[in-house]
Protein backbone atom coordinates (compact mmCIF):
# COMPACT_ATOMS: atom_id res chain seq x y z
CA UNK A 1 0.00 0.00 0.00
CA UNK A 2 1.52 3.51 -1.05
CA UNK A 3 1.88 6.12 2.14
CA UNK A 4 -1.61 7.42 2.58
CA UNK A 5 -0.15 10.45 5.06
CA UNK A 6 3.13 11.37 5.50
CA UNK A 7 4.58 14.27 8.08
CA UNK A 8 8.26 15.29 8.32
CA UNK A 9 9.15 17.76 11.58
CA UNK A 10 5.78 19.25 11.77
CA UNK A 11 5.91 22.09 14.69
CA UNK A 12 3.05 24.46 15.91
CA UNK A 13 2.75 26.66 18.50
CA UNK A 14 0.15 28.99 20.33
CA UNK A 15 1.81 31.53 21.55
CA UNK A 16 4.88 30.49 23.47
CA UNK A 17 3.40 26.86 24.21
CA UNK A 18 4.89 24.59 21.70
CA UNK A 19 1.70 21.96 20.71
CA UNK A 20 3.78 19.81 18.38
CA UNK A 21 7.57 19.49 18.13
CA UNK A 22 8.61 17.97 15.11
CA UNK A 23 6.46 15.26 14.56
CA UNK A 24 7.27 12.42 11.80
CA UNK A 25 4.93 9.86 10.59
CA UNK A 26 4.39 7.58 7.97
CA UNK A 27 1.07 5.97 7.66
CA UNK A 28 0.18 3.16 5.14
CA UNK A 29 -2.98 3.33 2.83
CA UNK A 30 -5.17 0.87 4.06
CA UNK A 31 -4.04 0.75 8.05
CA UNK A 32 -5.82 1.92 11.30
CA UNK A 33 -3.49 4.37 13.04
CA UNK A 34 -3.78 5.61 16.73
CA UNK A 35 -2.25 8.43 17.84
CA UNK A 36 -2.52 8.16 21.75
CA UNK A 37 -2.10 10.81 24.36
CA UNK A 38 -3.63 12.35 27.28
CA UNK A 39 -6.01 15.36 26.78
CA UNK A 40 -3.88 18.58 25.44
CA UNK A 41 -1.19 16.34 24.10
CA UNK A 42 -1.84 17.83 20.63
CA UNK A 43 -3.59 15.46 18.74
CA UNK A 44 -6.54 17.42 17.53
CA UNK A 45 -3.93 19.90 16.17
CA UNK A 46 -2.40 17.43 14.58
CA UNK A 47 -5.70 16.36 12.58
CA UNK A 48 -6.58 19.92 12.41
CA UNK A 49 -3.31 20.46 10.45
CA UNK A 50 -4.05 17.05 8.41
CA UNK A 51 -7.05 18.57 7.25
CA UNK A 52 -5.74 21.86 6.18
CA UNK A 53 -8.18 23.76 9.08
CA UNK A 54 -4.20 25.03 10.48
CA UNK A 55 -0.89 25.42 8.84
CA UNK A 56 2.09 24.31 11.06
CA UNK A 57 4.63 26.45 11.90
CA UNK A 58 7.15 24.81 9.89
CA UNK A 59 7.43 21.30 8.53
CA UNK A 60 5.66 19.29 6.14
CA UNK A 61 2.88 16.97 6.07
CA UNK A 62 0.96 14.99 3.24
CA UNK A 63 -2.10 13.71 2.39
CA UNK A 64 -1.05 11.15 -0.40
CA UNK A 65 1.10 13.38 -2.70
CA UNK A 66 -0.59 16.85 -1.47
CA UNK A 67 0.75 19.45 1.03
CA UNK A 68 -1.98 19.42 3.65
CA UNK A 69 -1.08 23.83 3.27
CA UNK A 70 -2.58 23.35 -0.21
CA UNK A 71 -5.98 21.07 -0.01
CA UNK A 72 -8.45 22.09 -2.44
CA UNK A 73 -12.13 21.61 -1.80
CA UNK A 74 -11.81 18.16 -4.26
CA UNK A 75 -9.44 16.97 -2.01
CA UNK A 76 -11.45 17.47 1.08
CA UNK A 77 -13.86 15.15 -0.76
CA UNK A 78 -11.35 12.41 0.01
CA UNK A 79 -11.48 12.32 3.45
CA UNK A 80 -14.27 12.43 5.96
CA UNK A 81 -13.69 14.02 9.46
CA UNK A 82 -15.53 13.45 12.65
CA UNK A 83 -14.44 15.94 15.30
CA UNK A 84 -15.72 15.97 18.59
CA UNK A 85 -16.99 19.61 18.61
CA UNK A 86 -18.11 19.10 14.85
CA UNK A 87 -21.98 19.80 15.02
CA UNK A 88 -25.16 18.44 13.82
CA UNK A 89 -28.49 20.49 12.86
CA UNK A 90 -30.09 19.85 16.21
CA UNK A 91 -33.51 20.26 14.57
CA UNK A 92 -33.28 18.94 11.81
CA UNK A 93 -33.57 15.15 11.30
CA UNK A 94 -31.02 12.52 10.59
CA UNK A 95 -32.04 12.15 7.01
CA UNK A 96 -32.18 15.91 6.81
CA UNK A 97 -28.84 16.60 8.00
CA UNK A 98 -27.35 14.21 5.77
CA UNK A 99 -29.31 15.58 3.17
CA UNK A 100 -27.69 18.98 2.54
CA UNK A 101 -24.32 17.68 2.64
CA UNK A 102 -25.53 15.01 0.10
CA UNK A 103 -26.40 18.37 -2.26
CA UNK A 104 -23.25 19.95 -1.42
CA UNK A 105 -20.97 17.19 -2.70
CA UNK A 106 -23.47 16.30 -5.58
CA UNK A 107 -24.32 13.14 -4.26
CA UNK A 108 -27.82 10.94 -5.21
CA UNK A 109 -30.77 10.66 -2.42
CA UNK A 110 -29.74 7.10 -2.31
CA UNK A 111 -26.24 8.14 -0.83
CA UNK A 112 -27.88 9.05 2.65
CA UNK A 113 -29.92 5.89 3.34
CA UNK A 114 -26.78 4.09 2.53
CA UNK A 115 -24.96 6.48 4.62
CA UNK A 116 -27.65 5.86 7.91
CA UNK A 117 -27.76 1.99 6.66
CA UNK A 118 -24.08 1.64 7.32
CA UNK A 119 -24.24 3.36 11.03
CA UNK A 120 -27.45 1.50 12.02
CA UNK A 121 -29.57 4.64 11.76
CA UNK A 122 -32.14 3.95 9.10
CA UNK A 123 -35.14 3.32 11.74
CA UNK A 124 -33.61 6.89 13.03
CA UNK A 125 -33.89 8.30 9.81
CA UNK A 126 -36.80 10.94 10.90
CA UNK A 127 -35.27 11.85 14.00
CA UNK A 128 -34.42 15.21 15.32
CA UNK A 129 -30.39 15.02 15.70
CA UNK A 130 -31.33 16.54 18.89
CA UNK A 131 -33.02 13.86 20.30
CA UNK A 132 -30.29 11.33 19.63
CA UNK A 133 -28.56 9.53 22.46
CA UNK A 134 -24.62 10.13 22.42
CA UNK A 135 -23.65 7.36 20.85
CA UNK A 136 -26.01 7.44 18.12
CA UNK A 137 -25.11 11.51 17.41
CA UNK A 138 -21.37 9.39 17.03
CA UNK A 139 -23.01 7.24 14.27
CA UNK A 140 -24.60 10.30 12.69
CA UNK A 141 -21.29 12.13 12.31
CA UNK A 142 -19.37 8.91 11.36
CA UNK A 143 -22.03 8.71 8.73
CA UNK A 144 -21.83 12.70 7.60
CA UNK A 145 -18.52 11.48 7.10
CA UNK A 146 -18.42 8.31 5.37
CA UNK A 147 -21.12 9.70 2.78
CA UNK A 148 -18.38 11.01 0.01
CA UNK A 149 -17.14 7.54 0.76
CA UNK A 150 -13.97 8.87 1.42
CA UNK A 151 -10.15 7.44 1.13
CA UNK A 152 -9.26 8.16 4.69
CA UNK A 153 -11.03 9.19 7.65
CA UNK A 154 -10.15 11.08 10.48
CA UNK A 155 -11.33 10.54 13.62
CA UNK A 156 -10.96 12.80 16.73
CA UNK A 157 -11.78 10.48 19.86
CA UNK A 158 -14.98 9.10 18.12
CA UNK A 159 -15.91 7.18 21.46
CA UNK A 160 -14.86 9.83 23.75
CA UNK A 161 -17.78 9.75 26.55
CA UNK A 162 -19.48 6.56 25.29
CA UNK A 163 -21.25 3.60 27.31
CA UNK A 164 -19.05 0.37 26.08
CA UNK A 165 -21.70 -0.92 23.70
CA UNK A 166 -22.07 2.80 21.33
CA UNK A 167 -18.52 2.25 21.66
CA UNK A 168 -18.21 -1.58 20.48
CA UNK A 169 -20.95 -0.32 17.78
CA UNK A 170 -18.42 2.84 16.35
CA UNK A 171 -15.71 0.06 16.81
CA UNK A 172 -17.39 -2.09 13.94
CA UNK A 173 -18.18 0.44 11.94
CA UNK A 174 -14.74 1.57 12.16
CA UNK A 175 -13.37 -2.20 11.50
CA UNK A 176 -15.80 -2.79 8.22
CA UNK A 177 -14.09 0.65 6.77
CA UNK A 178 -10.46 -0.93 7.57
CA UNK A 179 -12.18 -4.05 5.84
CA UNK A 180 -13.38 -1.75 3.23
CA UNK A 181 -9.01 -0.40 2.00
CA UNK A 182 -10.19 2.87 4.03
CA UNK A 183 -7.50 4.41 5.69
CA UNK A 184 -7.98 5.43 9.47
CA UNK A 185 -6.33 7.76 11.06
CA UNK A 186 -7.69 7.72 14.57
CA UNK A 187 -7.06 9.69 17.94
CA UNK A 188 -7.75 8.29 20.93
CA UNK A 189 -6.55 8.27 25.06
CA UNK A 190 -8.32 4.90 25.29
CA UNK A 191 -5.45 2.42 25.44
CA UNK A 192 -8.13 -0.62 24.96
CA UNK A 193 -9.92 1.05 21.60
CA UNK A 194 -6.16 1.23 20.26
CA UNK A 195 -5.30 -1.94 21.50
CA UNK A 196 -8.68 -3.40 19.49
CA UNK A 197 -8.35 -1.51 16.04
CA UNK A 198 -4.96 -0.04 15.42
CA UNK A 199 -2.12 -1.53 13.20
CA UNK A 200 0.29 1.09 14.28
CA UNK A 201 -0.17 3.58 17.44
CA UNK A 202 2.01 6.21 18.17
CA UNK A 203 2.48 7.83 21.39
CA UNK A 204 2.29 11.48 22.02
CA UNK A 205 3.15 13.69 25.07
CA UNK A 206 4.06 16.94 25.40
CA UNK A 207 3.84 16.99 20.91
CA UNK A 208 6.53 14.74 20.83
CA UNK A 209 6.11 10.93 19.66
CA UNK A 210 7.77 9.36 22.41
CA UNK A 211 6.98 5.62 21.12
CA UNK A 212 5.92 3.92 17.90
CA UNK A 213 5.06 1.06 16.22
CA UNK A 214 2.22 -1.77 16.05
CA UNK A 215 0.33 -1.76 19.92
CA UNK A 216 2.38 -5.51 20.51
CA UNK A 217 5.76 -4.56 19.16
CA UNK A 218 5.64 -1.06 22.09
CA UNK A 219 4.33 -3.79 24.65
CA UNK A 220 6.66 -6.25 23.96
CA UNK A 221 9.17 -4.07 23.61
CA UNK A 222 8.90 -2.86 27.06
CA UNK A 223 8.67 -6.08 28.62
CA UNK A 224 11.69 -5.65 30.83
CA UNK A 225 10.97 -8.84 32.89
CA UNK A 226 10.28 -11.40 30.26
CA UNK A 227 8.91 -13.73 32.17
CA UNK A 228 5.81 -16.12 32.42
CA UNK A 229 2.98 -15.99 34.67
CA UNK A 230 1.15 -19.58 35.55
CA UNK A 231 -1.60 -20.23 37.69
CA UNK A 232 -1.15 -23.60 38.45
CA UNK A 233 -4.56 -25.89 39.17
CA UNK A 234 -3.55 -26.29 42.97
CA UNK A 235 -4.00 -22.44 43.40
CA UNK A 236 -0.71 -21.87 42.88
CA UNK A 237 0.70 -19.11 40.68
CA UNK A 238 4.42 -19.52 39.71
CA UNK A 239 7.12 -17.74 37.12
CA UNK A 240 8.74 -19.07 34.53
CA UNK A 241 11.68 -17.01 31.96
CA UNK A 242 10.04 -15.97 29.24
CA UNK A 243 12.89 -17.81 26.45
CA UNK A 244 13.59 -21.61 25.49
CA UNK A 245 15.02 -22.05 28.70
CA UNK A 246 11.60 -23.14 30.06
CA UNK A 247 9.99 -24.93 27.10
CA UNK A 248 10.57 -28.11 29.74
CA UNK A 249 8.89 -26.99 32.44
CA UNK A 250 6.03 -25.49 30.40
CA UNK A 251 5.16 -28.38 28.37
CA UNK A 252 5.17 -30.63 31.57
CA UNK A 253 2.32 -28.18 32.97
CA UNK A 254 0.55 -27.83 29.83
CA UNK A 255 0.62 -32.02 29.26
CA UNK A 256 0.00 -32.64 32.92
CA UNK A 257 -2.47 -30.33 32.98
CA UNK A 258 -1.53 -28.58 35.78
CA UNK A 259 -1.25 -25.24 34.18
CA UNK A 260 -4.80 -23.10 34.01
CA UNK A 261 -3.71 -19.94 32.76
CA UNK A 262 -0.41 -18.73 31.18
CA UNK A 263 0.58 -15.05 31.05
CA UNK A 264 3.45 -12.72 29.97
CA UNK A 265 4.76 -10.35 31.67
CA UNK A 266 4.05 -7.64 28.86
CA UNK A 267 2.82 -4.29 30.06
CA UNK A 268 -0.22 -2.88 28.18
CA UNK A 269 0.04 0.77 26.61
CA UNK A 270 -1.04 2.72 29.52
CA UNK A 271 2.06 1.28 31.89
CA UNK A 272 4.15 1.87 28.57
CA UNK A 273 3.42 4.84 28.48
CA UNK A 274 3.43 5.52 32.14
CA UNK A 275 6.80 4.17 31.94
CA UNK A 276 7.63 6.63 29.42
CA UNK A 277 5.76 10.27 30.19
CA UNK A 278 5.21 9.58 33.93
CA UNK A 279 1.59 10.09 33.14
CA UNK A 280 -1.19 8.51 32.67
CA UNK A 281 -3.31 8.10 28.99
CA UNK A 282 -5.88 8.81 30.44
CA UNK A 283 -5.61 12.05 32.34
CA UNK B 1 -24.40 27.73 -6.90
CA UNK B 2 -25.11 24.15 -5.60
CA UNK B 3 -23.34 24.76 -2.21
CA UNK B 4 -25.83 27.92 -2.18
CA UNK B 5 -28.59 26.16 -2.94
CA UNK B 6 -27.66 23.35 -0.29
CA UNK B 7 -27.42 26.72 2.80
CA UNK B 8 -30.86 27.88 1.59
CA UNK B 9 -32.89 24.82 1.33
CA UNK B 10 -31.09 23.82 4.71
CA UNK B 11 -32.74 26.87 5.93
CA UNK B 12 -36.25 26.17 4.80
CA UNK B 13 -35.35 22.81 6.19
CA UNK B 14 -35.31 24.50 9.68
CA UNK B 15 -37.88 27.30 9.72
CA UNK B 16 -40.55 25.91 10.76
CA UNK B 17 -38.52 24.31 13.42
CA UNK B 18 -36.94 27.21 14.94
CA UNK B 19 -39.21 29.04 16.73
CA UNK B 20 -36.52 32.30 17.09
CA UNK B 21 -36.02 32.82 13.66
CA UNK B 22 -40.28 31.61 12.27
CA UNK B 23 -41.84 34.48 14.77
CA UNK B 24 -39.54 37.22 13.41
CA UNK B 25 -40.54 36.32 9.90
CA UNK B 26 -44.38 35.89 11.06
CA UNK B 27 -44.86 38.17 14.23
CA UNK B 28 -45.51 41.68 12.21
CA UNK B 29 -47.44 40.54 8.87
CA UNK B 30 -50.08 39.12 11.66
CA UNK B 31 -49.81 41.91 13.48
CA UNK B 32 -50.42 43.98 10.79
CA UNK B 33 -53.51 41.86 9.88
CA UNK B 34 -55.39 42.30 13.11
CA UNK B 35 -54.36 45.55 13.76
CA UNK B 36 -54.81 46.77 10.51
CA UNK B 37 -58.67 44.88 10.57
CA UNK B 38 -59.38 45.36 14.57
CA UNK B 39 -58.12 48.88 15.25
CA UNK B 40 -60.02 51.81 13.95
CA UNK B 41 -58.97 55.42 15.44
CA UNK B 42 -60.41 58.95 14.64
CA UNK B 43 -57.74 60.78 12.26
CA UNK B 44 -55.49 58.25 11.61
CA UNK B 45 -54.16 57.99 8.37
CA UNK B 46 -55.04 55.17 5.94
CA UNK B 47 -53.16 52.06 6.43
CA UNK B 48 -51.25 53.56 9.30
CA UNK B 49 -50.18 50.24 10.71
CA UNK B 50 -49.26 48.52 7.88
CA UNK B 51 -47.28 51.48 6.86
CA UNK B 52 -45.36 51.69 10.61
CA UNK B 53 -45.53 47.68 11.20
CA UNK B 54 -43.71 47.60 7.33
CA UNK B 55 -40.48 49.69 8.74
CA UNK B 56 -40.59 47.80 12.06
CA UNK B 57 -40.51 44.59 9.77
CA UNK B 58 -37.56 45.45 8.07
CA UNK B 59 -35.39 46.66 11.13
CA UNK B 60 -36.09 43.67 13.20
CA UNK B 61 -36.90 40.57 11.25
CA UNK B 62 -33.79 40.03 8.84
CA UNK B 63 -31.43 41.71 11.28
CA UNK B 64 -32.33 39.36 13.97
CA UNK B 65 -32.74 36.03 11.49
CA UNK B 66 -29.37 36.75 10.02
CA UNK B 67 -27.50 37.39 13.55
CA UNK B 68 -29.28 34.48 15.17
CA UNK B 69 -28.30 31.90 12.22
CA UNK B 70 -24.86 32.66 11.84
CA UNK B 71 -23.85 32.80 15.70
CA UNK B 72 -25.62 29.62 16.16
CA UNK B 73 -23.62 27.68 13.29
CA UNK B 74 -20.61 29.61 15.09
CA UNK B 75 -21.59 27.98 18.07
CA UNK B 76 -22.45 24.65 17.57
CA UNK B 77 -19.57 24.32 14.88
CA UNK B 78 -21.77 23.43 11.63
CA UNK B 79 -20.10 26.02 10.28
CA UNK B 80 -16.86 24.60 10.55
CA UNK B 81 -18.65 21.23 9.10
CA UNK B 82 -19.84 23.54 6.29
CA UNK B 83 -16.52 24.79 5.26
CA UNK B 84 -14.95 21.68 5.42
CA UNK B 85 -16.87 20.58 3.39
CA UNK B 86 -16.00 22.88 0.53
CA UNK B 87 -18.75 25.80 1.21
CA UNK B 88 -16.90 29.12 0.67
CA UNK B 89 -17.84 31.44 3.19
CA UNK B 90 -19.27 34.05 0.17
CA UNK B 91 -21.84 30.85 -0.54
CA UNK B 92 -22.24 30.24 2.78
CA UNK B 93 -23.71 33.93 3.67
CA UNK B 94 -25.26 34.25 0.13
CA UNK B 95 -27.47 31.31 1.13
CA UNK B 96 -28.96 32.43 4.18
CA UNK B 97 -29.13 36.01 3.11
CA UNK B 98 -31.09 34.60 -0.11
CA UNK B 99 -33.54 32.89 2.38
CA UNK B 100 -33.88 35.59 4.92
CA UNK B 101 -34.40 37.89 1.76
CA UNK B 102 -37.22 35.43 0.44
CA UNK B 103 -38.90 34.72 3.84
CA UNK B 104 -38.76 38.24 4.20
CA UNK B 105 -40.44 38.72 0.81
CA UNK B 106 -43.91 37.35 2.12
CA UNK B 107 -43.89 39.35 4.83
CA UNK B 108 -43.70 42.54 2.20
CA UNK B 109 -45.62 40.90 0.34
CA UNK B 110 -48.56 41.00 3.37
CA UNK B 111 -47.66 44.66 3.95
CA UNK B 112 -48.20 45.20 0.18
CA UNK B 113 -51.48 44.01 0.02
CA UNK B 114 -52.80 45.14 3.60
CA UNK B 115 -51.35 48.83 2.30
CA UNK B 116 -53.49 48.42 -0.79
CA UNK B 117 -50.31 49.16 -3.19
CA UNK B 118 -50.75 49.15 -6.37
CA UNK B 119 -48.82 49.60 -9.51
CA UNK B 120 -45.66 52.07 -9.36
CA UNK B 121 -46.81 52.52 -5.38
CA UNK B 122 -46.67 48.75 -5.36
CA UNK B 123 -43.16 48.79 -7.21
CA UNK B 124 -41.79 51.33 -5.38
CA UNK B 125 -43.16 49.93 -2.09
CA UNK B 126 -41.21 46.59 -2.97
CA UNK B 127 -38.07 48.79 -3.80
CA UNK B 128 -37.87 50.26 -0.85
CA UNK B 129 -38.51 46.87 1.73
CA UNK B 130 -36.10 45.17 -0.38
CA UNK B 131 -33.65 48.19 0.21
CA UNK B 132 -33.95 47.70 3.77
CA UNK B 133 -34.30 43.93 4.35
CA UNK B 134 -30.66 43.59 2.32
CA UNK B 135 -29.02 46.81 4.81
CA UNK B 136 -30.77 44.50 7.80
CA UNK B 137 -29.43 41.81 6.69
CA UNK B 138 -25.87 43.56 5.97
CA UNK B 139 -26.37 44.61 9.68
CA UNK B 140 -27.38 41.37 11.03
CA UNK B 141 -24.43 39.16 9.13
CA UNK B 142 -22.11 42.41 10.91
CA UNK B 143 -23.10 40.78 14.06
CA UNK B 144 -23.35 37.19 13.81
CA UNK B 145 -19.93 37.24 12.24
CA UNK B 146 -18.71 39.26 14.98
CA UNK B 147 -20.05 37.33 17.74
CA UNK B 148 -18.64 33.91 18.61
CA UNK B 149 -21.98 32.24 20.35
CA UNK B 150 -25.52 32.80 20.59
CA UNK B 151 -25.38 34.58 23.79
CA UNK B 152 -23.18 37.08 22.52
CA UNK B 153 -25.44 37.98 19.01
CA UNK B 154 -28.48 38.19 21.31
CA UNK B 155 -26.94 40.98 23.35
CA UNK B 156 -26.10 42.87 20.24
CA UNK B 157 -29.01 42.38 17.94
CA UNK B 158 -31.40 43.38 21.00
CA UNK B 159 -30.71 46.76 21.32
CA UNK B 160 -28.96 47.57 17.60
CA UNK B 161 -32.54 45.97 16.16
CA UNK B 162 -34.29 48.40 19.11
CA UNK B 163 -32.97 51.78 16.95
CA UNK B 164 -33.67 50.65 13.64
CA UNK B 165 -36.83 48.95 14.36
CA UNK B 166 -38.55 51.51 16.81
CA UNK B 167 -36.97 54.77 16.10
CA UNK B 168 -39.08 55.63 13.08
CA UNK B 169 -42.33 55.41 15.33
CA UNK B 170 -41.15 57.26 18.26
CA UNK B 171 -40.26 60.12 15.84
CA UNK B 172 -43.57 60.74 15.52
CA UNK B 173 -43.42 61.98 19.29
CA UNK B 174 -40.24 63.37 19.33
CA UNK B 175 -38.84 66.29 17.05
CA UNK B 176 -35.62 65.23 18.68
CA UNK B 177 -35.80 61.52 17.90
CA UNK B 178 -36.93 62.68 14.39
CA UNK B 179 -33.98 64.48 14.23
CA UNK B 180 -31.30 61.67 15.17
CA UNK B 181 -33.44 59.36 13.32
CA UNK B 182 -32.52 60.76 10.26
CA UNK B 183 -29.24 59.40 9.88
CA UNK B 184 -30.86 55.87 9.96
CA UNK B 185 -31.74 54.14 7.16
CA UNK B 186 -35.06 52.57 8.64
CA UNK B 187 -36.60 56.43 9.57
CA UNK B 188 -35.49 57.10 5.64
CA UNK B 189 -37.06 54.06 4.69
CA UNK B 190 -40.18 55.30 7.01
CA UNK B 191 -40.27 58.04 5.14
CA UNK B 192 -40.02 57.06 1.75
CA UNK B 193 -42.95 54.57 2.50
CA UNK B 194 -45.12 57.25 3.81
CA UNK B 195 -43.95 59.56 0.81
CA UNK B 196 -45.81 56.82 -1.49
CA UNK B 197 -48.38 58.48 -3.61
CA UNK B 198 -47.77 61.45 -1.99
CA UNK B 199 -44.26 62.99 -2.64
CA UNK B 200 -41.55 62.33 -4.69
CA UNK B 201 -38.34 60.13 -3.22
CA UNK B 202 -36.06 63.06 -1.43
CA UNK B 203 -32.38 63.07 -2.34
CA UNK B 204 -31.48 63.12 1.53
CA UNK B 205 -33.14 59.39 2.02
CA UNK B 206 -31.00 58.29 -0.91
CA UNK B 207 -27.83 59.56 -0.09
CA UNK B 208 -28.32 58.83 3.96
CA UNK B 209 -29.27 54.93 2.56
CA UNK B 210 -26.84 55.20 0.41
CA UNK B 211 -24.10 55.79 3.61
CA UNK B 212 -25.67 53.64 5.31
CA UNK B 213 -24.88 50.58 2.88
CA UNK B 214 -21.54 52.09 2.71
CA UNK B 215 -21.04 52.01 6.29
CA UNK B 216 -22.55 48.11 6.45
CA UNK B 217 -20.58 46.96 4.29
CA UNK B 218 -17.45 48.55 5.89
CA UNK B 219 -18.14 46.92 9.31
CA UNK B 220 -18.95 43.73 7.42
CA UNK B 221 -15.24 43.57 5.89
CA UNK B 222 -14.21 44.92 9.07
CA UNK B 223 -15.64 41.95 11.34
CA UNK B 224 -14.97 39.46 8.34
CA UNK B 225 -11.39 40.35 8.20
CA UNK B 226 -11.14 40.02 12.01
CA UNK B 227 -13.29 37.00 12.70
CA UNK B 228 -14.02 35.40 9.40
CA UNK B 229 -16.62 32.37 9.76
CA UNK B 230 -14.68 30.30 12.57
Amino acid sequence: MNCAIRTEGIVKSFGSRTVLDGIDLDIKGGEIFGLLGPSGAGKTTLIKILTGQLTQDSGTSYIGRKDTRKLTGADHKRFGITMDNFGLYDRLSCYENLLTFARIHGLPKSSITDALAKVGLSDAAKTPAGKLSKGMTGRLKLARAFMTDPDILFLDEPTSGLDPVSADEIHRIILSEKARGKTVFLTTHTMTEAEKLCGHIALLNEGKIVEYGSPEEICRRYDHQRMLKIHLSDGRDMELPHNSDAAAALSELIVSGRAETIHTTEPDLETVFMELTGKELSA
Amino acid sequence: MKNIIAVFLKQLSDTLKNKTVLIQFAMFPVLVIVFENAVKLEDMPEHFFARIFAVMFVGMAPLTCMSAIIAEEKEKNTLRVLMMSNVKPAEYLVGVGAYVFVMCAFGTAVFAAVGGYTGADLALFVGVMSAGIILSELTGAVIGVFSSNQMTATSITVPVMAIFSFLPMLSMFNDTIKAAARVTYSQQLSELINGIGVSEISAESMIVISVNLVIAVALFTMAYRKKGLE
